[in-house]
């Protein structure tokens, strides 16, 4: 998926005027904040569980080279490989080369947003192997040939009947006046579909959402149970994860699982939590044989290393998207990459780099919302000032843009009195044109004096 | 008023200087009712949150020594604006941290400025005011004041004191307007969008006017309100809790 | 690509994050974080609350008084629920009396696509989500989990504990300090389940439609 950041203001406006995204969106930014809340409201430990799971994360970071060696012996010592690489293609090129000597046609995939990153299912397709998304959301964008909107729920742009009739175009093996019309049906098709490729799969691909070093161990959380059939059923199964995933104990994963639902879905915890560790054991009838965990740096140490540190934090739940103002206006791809919402202004340009997304740490109102529901309490708004600062020095971006105008404003606040006349001639100005028509007449208006002209001539009794 | 009275060092932000001076006034008479002495240095300007938010760092830190040198010999600073508040007590202490001696001044300043309902609730214990207005209100949780400052129950306390008022809540009076400063020129779009749902929302309560603590807000929200026909007022929490409720309100007054 | 680890792990020791604790220490003697109310409790109050909240995930759970009686509870839920009476059991379940039902057919294994229900058995329950933590083995084929529409799980009332990190703990203690993880440890709160279509929520996407919980108390 070529990426669009670069385009957000012309994406955004097309989602702005999308009524079917809308009503979608309105939706789903009401429902989950909500659940949200009732499930965080039996839970009274939760902001205590916050503060431990930040305090585990610098932990983490603080020993970041300790617990990836460690995770890598314990993956060794079960009979698995791990494989390190700088970049996406690196990463591109090492699953392609375990896919291809597991002799793979098809590979099954759960959602990975690291696989997003990567563009690996593009990479795999290229080379001639099937890469078939198994996650429902993903699926059903996979096929429609788009990115996700949301890193939860990836097709949450479309209605039941947008994906009924991808449906009927893309199963054509199917008849095709079969009943779609209720989701149901759509679910039974999906997984009908979907069973055949799962059985016929030659090599599992998982993302993680972590990774621990006492026991080497992967964990995954899906609600559909597809990332089990994944890392259960091929020969070969192949863990894709960034660095920043790693944990210390079992114990450390459990409390960051009691804020992943919570914050993400709204449910105390997801229908299935997985602890995959190492390949196949003496006597087991199924599981993989080959069992391959991919560690992705690109860019996570340069963040490490400066002032992004605290967005490593980040547990993908999800949930300052779901409670973002500019989110909810524009849905998710108006971002124009895998990442979208709060974290994704943060990440994207961290990723792509600043010149490829210089829109999306500007387009904030600085609401503050996405850190005060931040499970792992990053200062988001502070992370996206980082970035315009960088674009305000380097003259480059939308932080830049304007920047004469800011300029002029700020020589004239450092001088008081030469402030003050400007602002009695704004005032008198924006009082002119608040009496005109149109646009600029419909703002309010100004009352033509200033506060400080009125006081200075009446005391305070003016009113 | 006594020696001892509390001498306020009043901020009396961009936009209430430039675009709504009764605001001013009213939070002048606020405080000198809870018998503070009100002094307006006449060499204030702006707290410099446009610079900071823009990227700008070094106009902010430069911006921010001014104010600094300017109220901190003020027994407290208070502002009518949650946002410009904000900037002084949370971001104020994250602009030295390579300068240990600015960095005293600022934690310390940061420490005495309020935005003004907080300042009349939580530090002089004002429960009566002297306004009064017979009809529906709802307020608007402006973000800095509400998730910087924690500034919630503090307008609404002082709303109860007021004759004849009815304080109907909104579904998402929490949620942003979508001004965010050199936000709303920037994507004047998805501004657009957000403060029509803000709208919206105000509209649902049936409310007769809409309150809220920051001038940016308010303008941003009353632009829209006219936009869509809505009768509802528009007005800045003082101006109410003053009793300076007989003027026109915010976009009603100067198209005369 | 040898260079990439080294790289990678040079580059974070040049970004000199400040020293944070004993990252050997808690490897070598893991420890419980805050546990909160909901996971601690008297027995009683555990079995009480596995049940109600396994019930609030759409597990539904039948009580039975000894694993003699898992084959009528299990013929009871499959006919109740119209599903056939075709089981593929987990070989560690070959102990129970299958044979005394005669209208049951039960094959041991792992699953296969083509199976509609599936029996094993879970290592523990977790009271405070009502989550079963089911070990994978050559007893216990995790894919008797996830294949079949409907998945029947045996779970010994005297197996509930609290919290997650009690789970840990019995493994721990009946496993060994290291090398006790088996390949897979699957924590399974309800059946499958997506609200990936206009947030419906929808039963049995991949993994099963059913889940039901045969507790043997006592």
């Amino acid at each position: 998926m070529e990426p669009t950041s670069h385009k957000f203001t012309q994406n955004a406006r097309r989602a702005i005027g999308d009524d079917r995204l809308q009503a979608a969106l309105a939706n789903f930014t009401t429902t989950f904040p909500k659940k949200r809340l009732d499930v965080i409201s039996r839970l009274p430990e939760f902001d205590d569980l916050r503060d431990e799971g930040v305090a585990i994360k610098k932990h983490v970071h603080a020993n970041l080279d300790f617990y990836l060696e460690r995770f890598e012996a314990r993956v060794i010592e079960q009979g698995g490989t791990v494989h390190w690489c700088r970049d996406a293609q690196e990463a591109r090129e090492t699953i392609f080369g375990l896919c291809r000597a597991a002799g793979a046609k098809t590979v099954t995939k759960s959602k990975s947003m690291i696989g997003e990153e990567i563009a690996i299912n593009e990479h795999l397709e290229a080379g001639g192997i099937e890469a078939v998304e198994t996650d429902l959301g993903e699926y059903i964008i996979q096929i429609r040939g788009e990115s996700p909107s949301h890193i939860l729920v990836p097709a949450i742009h479309l209605t039941g009947e947008d994906i009924a009739d991808t449906f009927k175009e893309k199963h054509t093996q199917l008849p095709a006046d079969r009943d779609l019309g209720e989701p149901d049906a759509i679910l039974r098709e999906a997984r009908a579909v979907l069973r055949e490729k799962f059985l016929a799969a030659d090599v599992g691909l998982s993302g993680a959402n972590m990774l621990i070093a006492e026991t080497g161990s992967v964990v995954v959380v899906t609600n559909e149970g597809n990332a089990d059939l994944v890392m259960n059923l091929p020969k070969t199964h192949i863990v894709l994860a960034s660095i920043e995933k790693v944990m210390p104990t079992l114990e450390d994963a459990a409390t960051i699982l009691r804020l992943l639902a919570r914050s993400a879905t709204g449910q105390d915890i997801t229908a299935y939590t997985t602890f995959a560790t190492g390949p196949a054991r003496r006597g087991e009838t199924d599981g993989p044989q080959d069992f391959h965990v991919v560690l992705l740096d690109n860019g996570r140490t340069e963040m490490l290393a400066g002032e992004f540190k605290d967005m490593l934090r980040c547990i993908r739940c999800g949930a300052c998207l779901n409670h973002c103002p500019v989110y909810a206006s524009v849905g998710g791809h108006a971002y124009g990459w895998v990442y979208s919402g709060p974290m994704g202004k943060v990440l994207t340009p961290n990723i792509l780099g600043a010149h490829k997304a210089a829109d999306l740490p500007n387009a904030s109102t600085f609401c503050g919302k996405c850190e005060e529901i931040c499970p792992m309490r990053i200062p988001l708004p502070r992370m996206m000032r980082h970035w315009r600062e960088r674009q305000f020095v380097s003259g480059k971006g939308a932080a830049a843009k304007g920047k004469s105008g800011l300029k002029l404003w700020a020589w004239l606040a450092k001088r008081p009195p030469l402030y003050r006349l400007a602002a009695s001639a704004a005032a008198g100005f924006l009082r002119i044109l608040g009496r005109g028509k149109g646009r600029i007449g419909r703002l309010p208006v100004a009352e033509g004096r200033t506060f400080q002209a009125l006081y200075r001539e009446n005391g305070s009794k003016e009113q | 008023m006594s020696e001892q009275a509390p001498h306020v060092g009043f901020f009396v932000t961009c936009l209430v200087d430039l675009m709504r001076p009764s605001v001013g006034f009213a939070a002048i008479r606020l405080m000198e009712d809870a018998g503070c002495r009100v002094s307006v240095p006449d060499d204030q300007t702006c707290c410099g949150q446009p610079a900071y938010n823009t990227g700008d760092r070094a106009d902010a830190v430069a911006i921010a020594k001014r104010v600094i040198e300017r109220f901190e010999g003020f027994d407290y600073t208070v502002l009518p604006s949650g946002s410009c508040a904000g900037m002084i007590c949370k971001h104020y202490p994250e602009l030295f941290a390579d300068d240990p001696d600015w960095q005293d001044r600022a934690d310390a300043l940061a420490a005495k400025t309020h935005e003004l309902t907080s300042f009349l609730v939580d530090i002089l214990w004002v429960r009566e005011v002297p306004g009064d207005f017979r009809g529906k209100v709802t307020y608007h949780d402006s973000c800095s004041g509400l998730r910087e400052l924690g500034v919630k129950a503090q307008p609404r306390a002082l709303l109860e004191g007021v004759d004849g008022l009815e304080l109907v809540e909104a579904e998402k009076s929490e949620t942003c307007c979508g001004f965010g400063g050199s936000f709303c020129v920037k994507y004047p779009d998805i501004s657009g969008a957000m403060v029509g749902d803000k709208a919206d929302d105000i509209i649902a309560t049936g409310a007769d006017m809409v309150l809220a603590g920051d001038m940016g807000c308010l303008l941003n929200i009353a632009g829209r309100l006219s936009e869509k026909g809505a009768k509802t007022q528009v007005r800045h929490v003082a101006e109410v809790l003053a009793g300076f409720g007989d003027s026109a309100a915010i976009g009603r007054g100067g198209k005369d | 690509m040898s260079g990439a680890r080294e790289d990678i792990l040079a580059a974070i020791r040049r970004a000199e994050v400040a020293p944070d604790g004993d990252p050997a220490g808690r490897l070598a003697n893991p420890q419980p974080n805050l546990v909160p109310a909901r996971g601690q409790g008297l027995p009683a109050e555990l079995l009480a609350r596995f049940i109600a909240e396994a019930e609030a995930a759409k597990a539904s759970i039948a009580r039975l008084s000894g694993r003699n009686e898992i084959p009528a509870a299990a013929e009871a839920y499959l006919a109740a629920n119209s599903q056939p009476f075709e089981i593929k059991a987990a070989p560690g379940l070959a102990n129970v009396p299958w044979t005394k039902q005669s209208l049951l057919t039960v094959n041991f294994g792992r699953a296969e696509g083509s199976d509609h229900v599936g029996i094993s058995e879970a290592f523990a329950g977790i009271a405070e989500t009502g989550t079963l933590m089911v070990l994978s083995g050559p007893d216990n084929p995790a894919s008797v989990n996830f294949l079949p529409d409907t998945h029947l799980l045996v779970l010994d009332a005297s197996r509930i504990v609290g919290a997650y990190e009690d789970g840990w703990a019995l493994l721990r203690r009946e496993h060994g300090k290291t090398g006790f993880m088996p390949r897979m440890v699957n924590w399974i709160t309800g059946p499958s389940r997506s609200a990936d279509i206009e947030l419906i929520l929808l039963l049995g996407v991949h993994g099963p439609r059913r889940l039901h919980i045969l507790l043997i108390d006592g």
